[in-house]
């Protein structure tokens, strides 16, 4: 491989994420310009794969409100919203997005169309009481895709138990509700060859999601999954089911495969291999990341990015031969595996440990997410009982600076990465 | 024979049956659970809001309403991070503290922390800890399909715990049981909501919260002993505004503060332990009980802020609640870090505005111990109808 060739395939994912994420924004822009139609949806189960067929932008609010963090002008949207009624004490996604609707559209990144229709599951119950203000706001129709979890730890069912067949038609019937609801809405009939070729693209993207997860398994560690891993997950959220987004993630996959062939780490002196557990620090959130690479720590892998992928990292691929029924079982799948990387991930964190040879796990337990961070200090416990790893549990939130103290974080986070100096001294 | 769980009230005059579900209720050592136990029974333990109660029942279980308690979480305060509502705290207090034992825990998705219950219970106690995932989009063709086999997962999962079959015929009693103290409970609501000085709300609360701590059976017998008495008491309507209390689905307000409200105002309605109360029918003891148990969940219900269903918008819910009960004013609280009860306000308070109906709003926690404030507060809301 040539040299030009080299500086082409390094962070090329990372350009072409941030290209195509701008470019998703300026689709939603010229959307709400010209009228058209939206579908309101979440990262958890965006139900994409339908929506598509309806020629439906998919406009996620979770991703509008992070992005208000990001640049950091939350502080505004937030107190518009408690200024309208809503209590600080409630997801800083919600109030943000609340702002973002007052002000009929109008975001740091473009102009937000207003909803057609809202489509979510149950995998966060903010999503049900979101999508409820805009059944007020909007007098629009309203979705609820009801995908059952995980019962009990370690009692997953699959298919054949009469459990999860229980479940599974639970979600086809639901999906066959929708599909009528979007006909409705649209006034387009369904087409299952359109659908068909939606799943193929998702297809596509899952197996690469899935492989770039696992590729960082790399020593270096090939991307940091609290930086890059967000922008790869912008695009697996917002063009899933999309041909850009095939593409994105067939060249994430040449990128990352050539990375681990030459030993292209994302720090250039790789010294602490952590996991990340939670949600990110969006109003600070490169400096929050600096606070981790100035000792040398990268992210090698986030549950982050497993249930804001909606559980796509499992790599689930849909049978073509049989759209709908494999539709519905593998949204029954992937959304469950994603509820259980908030509520069950313990297990997986300690098989985590020894795969991907972590040195420690970051623990980020936020105001806003209770679905997240509910469980956070209980998981640590169990997490800790059963391997010897040092852990940091470290809140602030992802919107709301008002409860982000950069320099108690600073404290905290040098004087576990001391910590963890002196423990590999004395190994 | 099941043991008597709750004999101290009775043989006693009403102020001292009332005077003993008030110590029931806030003695953190949960007699009447210790007492069943004694006795060789087994304990089935289920989170706020609804349980179908019926099929542990007819297992032969006590089924026990965890439901927070007015306890320090000395232990479970390390099981959870900041910014959470107490009653998640508090339930996990009394497993952890052994004041409650039991053979199953079970939680539903009602909210974002409620649904980690079942996975933090988990990684604490070795007995089956659960999520009992009652339908979230009660408007498909199929969630009473799917809702019953829910229920019979969850019947298969209780007869591994008694070690026997729970048949049909066990359910069907267990139905005819619950649908008397349904229609008890719909009796005591009708007493408040008619003649409000012959029962507060206040009192009315003490005999419906004890039913979530003792068999039905007694609590039937409780309610049938009760109900007479509350209405043969001399008592006289007095100058005060019938109010709707809302807000006390999920974790509970003080008995103090139910008080309090209870001195400034008549509450002839609420949603207090609702899920007591959730469905508003006798449910069908013929043909499948799973079925019937099933349906009623869902076509035969309340609402509340952590039941999504189209045809129940909230606010307009709120509406009904203090038409029905021609209340002029409401009573609109959340507990802290509530999320669907703080979310909620915005929606029933712009309503009320929109209505012109005059409205408080407050937030409260379980464990609150003061109350001037808000008696100041409450009685200057009073006032501002009573001489406006």
């Amino acid at each position: 491989m040539t040299t030009d060739q080299h500086t082409e395939l390094v962070g090329r994912g990372n350009r072409e994420g941030a290209d195509l994420f701008r470019s998703w924004f300026e689709e939603l822009s010229a959307t709400a310009e010209q009228g058209g139609q939206s579908a309101y949806v979440f990262v958890m189960g965006s139900i994409a794969e339908v929506l598509r067929v309806f020629d439906l932008p998919t406009v996620f609010p979770e991703i509008n409100s992070l992005q208000t963090a990001v640049r950091r002008v939350a502080h505004e949207y937030l107190n518009e919203a408690e200024d309208y009624g809503y209590s600080p004490d409630i997801c800083g996604y919600v109030k943000a997005d609340v702002a973002v609707q007052l002000r009929k559209g109008a975001h740091p990144m473009g102009q937000i169309p207003t909803p057609s229709l809202a489509v979510y599951t149950n995998a966060c119950n903010t999503y049900i009481k979101w999508a409820e203000i805009w059944e007020r706001m909007y007098k629009i129709p309203i979705f609820t895709l009801d995908v059952p979890g995980t019962r009990q730890a370690r009692m997953q069912t699959w298919r054949g138990d009469p459990d999860f067949e229980n479940d599974r038609k639970y979600v086809a019937a639901q999906l066959k509700e929708l599909i009528a609801l979007c006909e409705q809405v649209t006034g387009i009939p369904f087409d299952i060859d359109r659908l068909r070729e939606v799943l193929g693209h998702a297809n596509v993207m899952s197996r690469g999601w899935s492989r770039v997860l696992e590729l960082n398994r790399s020593r270096p560690s090939l991307f940091n999954a609290l930086t890059d891993g967000t922008v790869y997950l912008g695009v697996a959220n917002g063009f899933r089911g999309r041909a850009e987004g095939a593409i994105f993630f067939d060249r994430l996959v040449e990128e990352m495969e050539y990375k681990a062939a030459h030993g292209i780490g994302t720090l250039t002196d790789e010294k602490y291999r952590l996991l990340f557990v939670g949600v990110p620090c969006y109003p600070i959130f490169r400096r929050f990341n600096e606070m981790f690479t100035q000792w040398g720590g990268t992210f090698i892998n986030s549950t982050y990015l497993w249930f804001a992928s909606g559980g796509t990292n499992r790599g689930f691929e849909y049978n073509l031969n049989d759209p709908l029924e494999s539709l519905a079982e593998g949204i029954l799948i992937s959304v469950r595996d994603a509820m259980d990387s908030m509520f069950y991930q313990d297990q997986v964190l300690a098989g985590m440990v020894d795969e991907f040879e972590a040195d420690g796990i970051i623990y980020h337990p936020i105001k806003s997410c209770r679905t997240v961070s509910t469980g956070l200090a209980d998981n640590r416990r169990a997490v800790m009982a059963s391997r010897d790893i040092p852990t940091l549990f470290i809140e602030s939130d992802m919107m709301d600076r008002r409860v982000v103290s950069e320099a108690q974080l600073k404290n905290r986070i040098d004087a576990y990465f001391e910590g963890l100096a002196a423990r590999r001294a004395a190994a | 024979m099941a043991p008597l769980t709750f004999p101290e009230w009775r043989n006693q005059p009403l102020e001292e049956i009332l005077y003993h579900c008030r110590e029931l209720l806030e003695d953190t050592d949960f007699p009447t659970v210790k007492r069943w136990r004694a006795a060789g029974g087994k304990v089935l333990g289920h989170f706020q809001v609804y349980f179908p109660e019926e099929i542990a029942h007819a297992a032969g279980m006590l089924p026990f309403k965890v439901r927070g308690a007015p306890l320090e979480p000395m232990q479970a305060d390390s099981r959870f991070g900041s910014y959470l509502c107490s009653i998640l705290k508090t339930s996990l207090e009394l497993a952890l503290s052994k004041r409650v034992t039991m053979e199953m825990f079970v939680t539903h998705p009602i909210c974002d922390a409620a649904r980690n219950l079942a996975a933090v219970w988990g990684r604490n106690f070795d007995y089956p800890c659960q999520i009992l995932y009652l339908p979230q989009n009660a408007n498909s063709g199929f969630a009473a399909t799917y809702l019953r086999n829910e229920y019979d997962r969850l019947r298969r999962e209780i007869e591994q715990i008694v070690g026997r079959e729970v048949t049909d015929a066990d359910l069907r009693r267990s139905l005819a049981i619950y649908n008397h103290n349904r229609a008890l409970l719909r009796d005591l609501y009708a007493l408040k909501r008619e003649t409000p000085w012959q029962v507060s709300g206040y009192e009315a609360y003490l005999l419906l919260a004890v039913g979530g701590m003792i068999p039905r059976e007694e609590h039937n017998e409780l309610l049938e002993t009760a109900l007479p008495l509350l209405r043969a008491r001399p008592a006289k309507k007095q100058d005060k505004i019938r109010v709707v209390y809302e807000g006390g689905f999920c974790e509970q307000p003080p008995l103090d503060m139910l008080r309090a409200l209870s001195q400034s105002t008549y509450v002839v309605d609420d949603d207090l332990l609702i899920g007591l109360r959730w469905i508003l029918e006798d449910v069908p003891t013929a043909g499948d009980p799973l079925y019937n148990l099933a349906e009623a969940y869902l076509e035969k219900s309340s609402y509340s802020p952590v039941q999504h269903d189209l045809r129940k918008p909230k606010e307009e819910m709120l509406l009904q609640r203090i038409h029905g009960a021609q209340a002029s004013a409401a009573v609109v609280t959340a507990a802290k870090m509530c999320e669907p009860g703080l979310e909620e306000q915005v929606a029933y308070t712009h309503t009320l505005d929109a209505h012109g109906i005059p409205y408080f709003v407050s937030e409260f926690e379980e464990n609150m111990t003061s109350f001037d404030h808000l008696e100041i507060q409450l009685e200057t809301f009073v006032e501002s109808l009573l001489f406006a």
